[in-house]
């Protein structure tokens, strides 16, 4: 097994009081054949205050999140080049360093910052690729996670996807009362935002395509309904409010249609609803419970969970209703599906002897794998390039994140420190101003 | 309110149309299940509020009444009703029935293992079982109102058997009492 535990705490150095609610990431298991890179500390201008982010060791840390790098620690950095004309490729070479980044932050105004940085090929000692990127404070961190995404997709050829974002529910309990927070942080779980809170539970967060709306179920008025909210102006609208269940709401890959649960006619079932003018579809006809619809990328089919077969199972349909044909037969509990982005792979809570985990399933050859360790894992969401998945999972019986390689060899655990976080989902691909 | 008494009605029909079908889903079992029970709950009604004596607005805050009890538990992933708790539907069946003017709010839950959205089917499945029985006892579709927060209120924080029995519920919440 060439599968070692490490448990190394990626910890926050400093928080200031905004950042009370970040998450810390712990790498719970890894894999040997990661990558070997240094990423040196950036210069900057000695007679100029330093930047608010250290770009390099967020760099750093979203190559080691990816399990595909292992960044060198930054003591054992043997030299801290800052221009071309610094780097000794000798120097790295023995100590097995693959790649080398390096870079420099220039202030060129009040809270503007210029980012230059290089990847290099250590063996062959020569340049990949280069880039001048501008930054206000505010933007530090971003830029440095689309750093991240250049470096990933020059070394892998798969784009990144770290200058995204992830949305979830938190809960806590505060005086005996409890609150639900819809949250949005990057998707290394900082900078989180909150969109919406609620004395009354929120659930099932899905963004639309464009990564510029979240469509989302608030009990708020002590019944369901479905709302979608703009996650820039904070403008939100109720788009579906019947008698019965308002849930799982999952937006067709072209923005327009989203699919729904309704039980407005008298059982769970899944409509369609066109946003245009709200008209309504009923896609399944069963008595029993078929709920968490999702597309496929092609947007022609929606797989969803049904209890028709007397277990919760798997089931693909038609887009526009139709005949439904099982798609789990693996374990009596299958059910919260996506589908990775090149529409292969689908991942689900898969239950079995009272284990509830999250489990994998290739479309081309029906093969389960199961990727995760827990008791009461939940909710899968792939990334927008399909090379992770990040889910909930209990830790000391409080609810936190994790995210594990699509290949099932490297997890993390991302802990909120404090209240249960859950019901995460990965954005879209997304252009920030 | 017409309007939701209308879609109500439609929804019973609905019911009892799929009850006529001999479908050999597990929700067909769970109906005709029911229906069977509706053979003897238009004789359960009569007697039953007999039985129940006269339930009036105060017997709600009676603790010895059986009114009183309020809340009833189900097995896992199933929103069959046991047979001890159908008794004390009847007495909340008469109740409603000899106060049209009582509303309830029939609220469905589950434990937390598995799926949310899922939970939500099963805890609205659960609160339909319950309706189904009220109505079916008399009470007019217009008094009973349904939710599913499906795990999201668990009744006992825990993450074991002992807690999860306690949270595979239906409560019965009188509106305004």
């Amino acid at each position: 097994m060439n599968i070692y535990y490490r448990s190394l705490l990626v910890l926050l150095l400093c928080l200031p009081g905004w950042l009370q609610a970040a998450l810390t990431i712990e790498i719970t298991q890894g894999i040997e054949g990661a990558v070997p890179i240094a990423v040196v500390p950036f210069g900057t201008a000695a007679n100029s205050p330093a930047p608010p982010e250290d770009v390099a060791a967020i760099i750093a840390s979203d190559l080691a999140r990816s399990g595909r790098f292992a960044p060198l620690a930054e003591q054992d950095l043997i030299a801290r080049p800052v221009e071309v004309s610094q780097v000794r490729f000798q120097d790295w070479r023995t100590l097995g360093v693959e790649n080398l980044v390096i870079g420099k932050i220039a202030t060129v105004g009040a809270n503007q910052y210029r980012i230059e940085f290089r990847l290099f090929d250590v063996f062959r000692g020569r340049q990949i690729t280069g880039h001048s990127l501008p930054a206000t404070a505010d933007q530090l961190r971003y830029v440095a996670h689309r750093i991240s995404d250049i470096i990933y997709e020059k070394l892998t050829g798969h784009p990144g996807a770290f200058a995204t974002r992830i949305a979830y529910v938190v809960s806590e309990t505060r005086n005996g009362k409890k609150s639900y927070q819809l949250q949005l942080a990057d998707s290394d779980g900082y900078n989180p935002q909150t969109l919406l809170t609620s004395a009354q539970p929120l659930m099932s967060p899905a963004w639309s395509p464009d990564g510029r709306r979240l469509a989302y179920v608030s009990f708020e008025k002590r019944r369901a309904a479905v709302f979608i909210q703009d996650v820039f102006t904070g403008k939100r609208q109720e788009i579906a409010a019947f008698a019965g269940i308002n849930g799982a709401p999952a937006w067709s890959p072209d923005g327009r249609t989203m699919a729904v649960t309704l039980s407005r006619d008298g059982n769970p079932e899944i409509y369609s609803m066109r946003l245009s003018d709200r008209k309504l579809k009923r896609l399944t006809f069963s008595a029993a419970i078929d709920t968490e619809p999702v597309w496929t990328p092609d947007g022609k089919t929606i797989v969803f969970t049904s209890d028709r077969g007397g277990s919760p199972q798997l089931y693909r349909m038609p887009a526009q209703g139709g005949r439904a044909q099982r798609i789990t037969f693996e374990g009596n509990y299958n059910t919260s599906a996506d589908i990775s982005p090149d529409g292969k792979t689908l991942v689900m809570v898969h239950g079995e002897d009272g284990r509830y985990q999250i489990a994998s399933l290739n479309l081309e050859n029906n093969r389960l794998r199961i990727l995760s360790d827990g008791r009461l894992d939940e909710s899968p969401s792939f990334a927008p390039n399909g090379s992770m998945i990040i889910y909930a999972t209990e830790s000391g019986h409080s609810g936190v994140l994790a995210a594990v390689s699509s290949d099932g060899r490297f997890r993390q655990r991302f802990s909120l420190r404090k209240g249960n976080v859950r019901e995460p989902v990965w954005s879209p691909f997304t252009k920030r101003k | 309110m017409k309007f939701i008494q209308a879609v109500t009605v439609a929804l019973v029909l609905g019911w009892l149309a799929g009850c006529s079908s001999t479908g050999d889903t597990k929700e067909s079992e769970v109906a005709v299940e029911d229906h069977s029970d509706v053979a003897a709950g238009g004789a359960a009604t009569s007697s039953g509020v007999g039985a129940y004596g006269d339930l009036t607005i105060e017997s709600l805050n009676d603790p010895n009444s059986p009114l009183a009890q309020r809340v009833i538990y189900f097995a896992f992933d199933s929103s069959d009703v046991a047979e001890q708790d159908r008794e004390i539907l009847a007495a909340h069946a008469a109740f409603l029935s000899a106060n049209p003017e009582v509303k309830v709010n029939v609220e469905g839950h589950t434990d937390e293992r598995g799926a949310r959205e899922y939970n939500i089917g099963l805890g609205d499945q659960r609160a339909q079982s319950v309706r189904r029985m009220l109505e079916f006892q008399g009470v007019a579709p217009a008094q009973i109102s349904t939710v599913s927060f499906g795990e999201e209120k668990p009744a006992v924080e825990g993450h074991d058997e002992s807690a999860w029995s306690m949270n595979r519920r239906v409560e019965l919440v009188y509106v305004g009492y």
